[in-house]
């Protein structure tokens, strides 16, 4: 059973977001199941700093060595920050894809769009449909 | 070792070198100043390392090679011996149709026999590949509909089952895809169908036989669906081997397909590729066809052949490569067809399929479970092996690479997507019954070896020039040239 | 049955154990009122012997002349080597390296291809191979637009001193995604890119300059000066390039202060026989930055599960099997019996052997242009430095001086009258290292007396 944080908000598509301390900052990542799902991590893109994404929209590529998958931004606003440290380092996706392999921060323009999320509970029944 | 790594500074094959005294007339600012990185290495050498790497390969001309899907069935050398008449090695492009009407009368009679046996109006032998015929059949169905000022039309639907080329196809051609699902017994969800036509739909595309070996029986009704929306019908002909002489696609609604000559007319893969993909159209898509196309004309009770380009065909696509695709193999085409001739292109159909169910047959008793066991197998046909992976931990992966280790290369894994641990299987009409009983023993013995022993499995290969190899590392460490000691 | 094995007995058993009556029976799931009839356009089939006899028939028709035709197709020695070794069985009938460990012959020749093919254009980075130059030049301005992420326009600037059917491959190709090719003119004295016209495109938005080295005239243009205006543009640099002329030329990835980003070009010249146009096969290089952008096959090195050097498809979630309608291209094959040949040929001739090729390309195309030039009726277009090519002016009918020199066994050149009509009575010569004095004698020969005859001297 994959690692699924009660405290992160999901989508679907398997991208989680994290509303930080200051309250409008969100940061994006994929879920153990997803890096699980996809084996060893190849290389990811990125959405450029400073690009304005809507919910829902295609962020980045997320690469292994037999798939790719879309990420899928959860949230709106600006991109403000992006983990240039997957570049030469992939593998921290699989290693820790709760922490250092997060993907990009995002500066949010309507806090509401978290409450539309699943939350931690609705995740883990996608996944479980998945394992059947 | 590399090429590179045998060489010396300064050696050099002399007798392949011409002797010049020209000074050159360039400027200092456009010329090279350090001399490429390549080989230095005498004849002997060059001749030796080739001829070595050639032996680390598997081949049809070595081994049973049922790569499904792909049609890996003998290649005539008469074909090739004959394409490499000087006469035609030796032919330039460009040379005027004075010069040419050797060439130009095969090429002509290969399109008059493609479209008989395809069923279709006209033939273009322009697109170099199965994906570039995909291409220009996309692009002509475009046409059309454009040509008709119906600009509505933006999708392209394609089975789930399909190759991924046929979605990459209809995105390069500028359209959007819409998958639709197929159902357990492997034919399309009609209904699906159904619902997913409309004025937006320019066409779909479909394999038959499909990817997953079998014959979609509802295809009267798929064309029926598609043309009463407006749309037109693509074959894509992967699998014409199965169904040659013996159904037509033009007798079954298609209207417009790609052959893939290295299949079905058996000429070298040549370690992936050349390859050659000619078009044939119904009567609505011959403006269409891509440039240059070969025609005949009686010229005082002398036939004389010649090119129609784009003057002649004005509304064509256009042209898809600087000359005329990919010439040698559309000679080789010819001269199987000529070889089998009538009677033999009839039995191509036949005997692949015979092949393929006999396979299946002796599979199925061995125990190994088929995808779909109700059906009529066609040319190829997938076994499932879900339940050793579960039960046993050895998957089609391992059975694929162990099966290195008896002497045949590994059917196509993992393909079609939507039946799990799956080989696709596709001995062709070339191959003895010894050789396909030879296989399905092979398979046996693996199956026991599972069971026994597994990691005799899952550790194969151990008889190739190298185990498995570490493809995580090629991707994340990306070494895709060779750097010189000194350069680095 | 040609190629079919199966004795009498053999069918019988086959269909007992299926369970059928007849292979006929095996058809039974498609309509019957479908089922193909006789096909009678096809011919009776024809032993070997007799197919040969026929196609031998046919070769000859085409052979015997002596070719003056470049634009694209050159006709160089290939050592017998080339062609003994890459149609071993082996080599061509193997199929794409999908089980790497029992394909290692060619994931390993396709490696150093690459390596060659880097060391060649002076760029890092090189694919496996695309079906020829033209379809190749389609790719990578497919690639400029994906990979300059800064341009939005999706449109393209093209010299037009690119080779027209090149011109005419992309548009077919890249023109269904709604991207449009703008051309640059041609200075018709110089045959080179008109560089006072570039001044119109500065400040506007295009994803890539196209520029060709030596271009379709075989004229050096001034390659470092366009690369450096593009990239002060921000567009990306496309070099279409001759793989023998970079012995000697400058590597596009040495262009101007950063070098082009994509090199591409036709194979043909490296140990692949003109025969009709294919097949062939396109090289395609480019920087590291674009390398996700890259369409079809890409083989790195790595190692087994023992440490032991191998060879593997890389980067396969680029591709059209794995990413469907997402794929950088549905490219899926190379044309690697060609590559196979391509990496024997540099190998037995080296960089020395393969300088010395230009060289004496370069020298007989010097020479035949001097001495044509001497000729009534004849005069040359000011061409500043050709590599090995040049264009001629005739009086008279360019079409009727070729056929006639056709005739008399010398395919004279290309027309350019169909490509270029601004250019007049013009023809595209090309003299390889294949020519010896005699031939260029001969040349000059048969086309004084076609002048004469088609009314060409004055």
């Amino acid at each position: 059973m994959s690692n699924i944080p009660g405290e992160l908000k999901y989508l679907s598509s398997h991208e989680w977001a994290r509303l930080e301390e200051d309250g409008s900052t969100v940061t994006v990542g994929i879920t153990d199941h997803a890096q699980d799902l996809l084996g060893d991590v190849v290389f990811v893109e990125l959405p450029e700093v400073g690009a304005e994404i809507a919910a829902g929209e295609e962020a980045g590529v997320v690469e292994s060595v037999k798939a790719a998958s879309d990420i899928f931004s959860p949230v709106s606003g600006e991109v403000i920050a992006v983990n240039e440290e997957l570049e030469d380092a992939p593998e921290m996706v699989n290693n820790e894809p709760y922490d250092d392999g997060w993907f990009f921060k995002v500066k949010i323009s309507d806090a509401d769009e978290l409450n539309a999320l699943l939350d931690a509970e609705a995740y883990s029944e996608v996944c479980e449909a998945d394992d059947h | 070792m590399l090429i590179f790594e045998k060489g010396a500074p300064g050696r050099l094959a002399h007798s392949q070198v011409p002797q010049t005294e020209h000074e050159l007339d360039l400027p200092e600012s456009v010329q090279r100043k350090r001399p490429p990185a390549l080989p230095e290495v005498s004849e002997l050498q060059a001749v030796r390392h080739f001829t070595n790497l050639s032996r680390k390969n598997f081949s049809i001309d070595t081994q049973f090679y049922p790569l499904g899907s792909c049609t890996m069935k003998y290649n005539p050398r008469g074909a090739h011996r004959a394409a490499s008449l000087p006469g035609f090695l030796g032919r330039h492009p460009l040379a005027p149709a004075s010069h040419s009407q050797g060439y130009l009368s095969c090429v002509y009679e290969l399109q008059e026999i493609l479209k008989e046996v395809t069923g279709m109006a006209g033939v273009s032998l322009c697109p170099m590949a199965g994906a570039q015929g995909e291409f220009a059949g996309v692009a002509m169905i475009k046409a059309y509909h454009e040509a008709r000022n119906d600009f509505a039309r933006t999708e392209i639907i394609v089975p789930e089952a399909a190759h991924g080329t046929n979605p990459a196809t209809a995105v390069m051609c500028g359209y959007k895809v819409k998958e639709i699902p197929v159902k357990a017994d492997g034919d399309v969800d009609l209904a699906a169908l159904k619902e997913a036509v409309g004025p937006q739909t320019a066409g779909i595309m479909m394999t038959n036989p499909s990817t997953c070996g079998v014959f979609e029986r509802q295809i009267e009704q798929i064309s029926k669906t598609v043309h009463d929306a407006g749309g037109l019908l693509y074959y894509d002909g992967a699998n014409l081997n199965a169904i040659l002489g013996k159904v037509r696609p033009g007798d079954m609604g298609f209207d417009v397909l790609h052959m893939n000559l290295h299949k079905t007319f058996a000429t070298p893969h040549g370690g992936g590729g050349p390859g050659s993909g000619p078009v044939a159209v119904g009567k609505r898509l011959l403006p269409y066809l891509p440039t240059p196309i070969v025609g005949k004309q009686d010229q005082d009770g002398q036939q004389r052949y010649h090119w129609l380009d784009d003057q002649a065909l004005p509304e064509s696509i256009g042209r898809l490569s600087a000359f005329m695709g990919n010439a040698g193999i559309i000679l080789r085409a010819y001269v199987y067809a000529v070889l089998l001739g009538r009677e033999g292109l009839h039995r191509v159909g036949e005997y692949s399929t015979l092949n393929a169910n006999y396979m299946a047959k002796l599979m199925e008793n061995a125990g190994f479970k088929l995808a779909y066991p109700g059906r009529r197998a066609t040319h190829e046909f997938i076994v499932t092996l879900n339940k050793q992976a579960k039960e046993l931990g050895v998957t089609a992966m391992d059975f694929a690479k162990r099966l290195l280790d008896y002497g045949y290369h590994a059917p196509t894994t993992y393909f079609p997507l939507l039946v799990p641990e799956c080989f696709l299987i596709e001995p062709t009409e070339t191959e003895s019954i010894e050789e396909l009983e030879g296989f399905v023993k092979a398979m046996k013995a693996i199956q026991k070896e599972a069971e026994d022993s597994a990691e005799l499995v899952t550790g194969a290969p151990f008889t190739q020039p190298v185990r498995r190899l570490d493809d995580v590392k090629a991707a994340r460490e990306l070494d895709v040239a060779y750097q010189p000691a000194s350069a680095s | 049955m040609p190629f079919i094995p199966h004795t009498e007995q053999d069918v019988q058993k086959m269909l007992d154990v299926i369970g059928v009556e007849s292979i006929d029976q095996l058809f039974d799931e498609i309509p019957a009122h479908l089922r193909a009839k006789s096909l009678d356009a096809v011919p009776e089939g024809l032993n070997e012997m007799a197919m040969m006899r026929r196609m031998s028939e046919r070769a000859a028709l085409d052979a015997g002349a002596k070719c003056y035709l470049g634009a694209g197709a050159y006709e160089h020695h290939i050592p017998a080597a080339v062609w003994d070794i890459a149609t071993r069985g082996e080599f061509m009938t193997a199929y794409t390296p999908y089980q790497a460990e029992a394909s290692q012959g060619t994931l390993q020749l396709i490696y150093e291809y690459q390596s060659m093919m880097c060391a060649l254009t002076g760029l890092p980075v090189s694919n496996a191979s695309l079906y020829d130059g033209a379809s190749g030049l389609a790719e990578a301005v497919l690639m400029a637009i994906r990979g300059n992420r800064k341009s939005k326009s999706r449109r393209v600037l093209m010299a037009a001193s690119v080779h027209p059917l090149y011109r005419k491959a992309t548009d077919s190709i890249v023109g269904n995604q709604g991207i449009a090719v703008d051309t640059v003119a041609l200075d018709t004295q110089t045959l080179t890119v008109d560089q006072c016209q570039l001044a119109q495109y500065e400040g506007e938005d295009y994803a890539a300059l196209v520029i060709a080295q030596p271009n379709f005239f075989g004229t050096i243009e001034e390659v470092n000066a366009l690369t450096d205006w593009a990239h002060a543009q921000g567009m990306l640099v496309i070099a279409v390039v001759n793989p023998t002329s970079l012995a000697i030329l400058t590597p596009p990835g040495e262009w101007g202060e950063q070098g082009a980003d994509i090199a591409v070009g036709e194979g043909q010249p490296l140990g692949i026989p003109m025969a009709s146009g294919g097949p062939y096969f396109g090289f395609i290089c480019c920087t590291d930055k674009l390398v996700r952008q890259m369409p079809g096959r890409i083989i790195g090195r790595t190692v087994d599960l023992e440490g032991k050097v191998g060879y593997t498809l890389t980067l396969q979630a680029r591709e059209q099997h794995i990413r469907r309608s997402k794929a950088t291209s549905n490219i899926c094959t190379n044309q690697g019996l060609a590559v196979t040949a391509a990496t024997i040929y540099m190998s037995l001739l080296g960089h020395e052997g393969l300088a010395r090729v230009a060289r004496a390309s370069h020298g007989n195309t010097c020479k035949l242009r001097e001495r044509v030039a001497r000729l009534e009726g004849v005069s040359l277009a000011p061409q500043a430095h050709c590599f090995h090519e040049f264009v001629m002016h005739v009086d008279g009918e360019a079409e009727a001086v070729l056929a006639n020199m056709a005739e008399h066994n010398v395919l004279g050149g290309l027309a350019l009258g169909e490509y270029y009509p601004e250019l007049g009575q013009a023809i595209l010569v090309c003299a390889t290292e294949t020519k010896i004095a005699a031939d260029l004698e001969e040349y000059e020969r048969v086309l004084r007396q076609a002048l004469a005859q088609t009314g060409g001297n004055g």
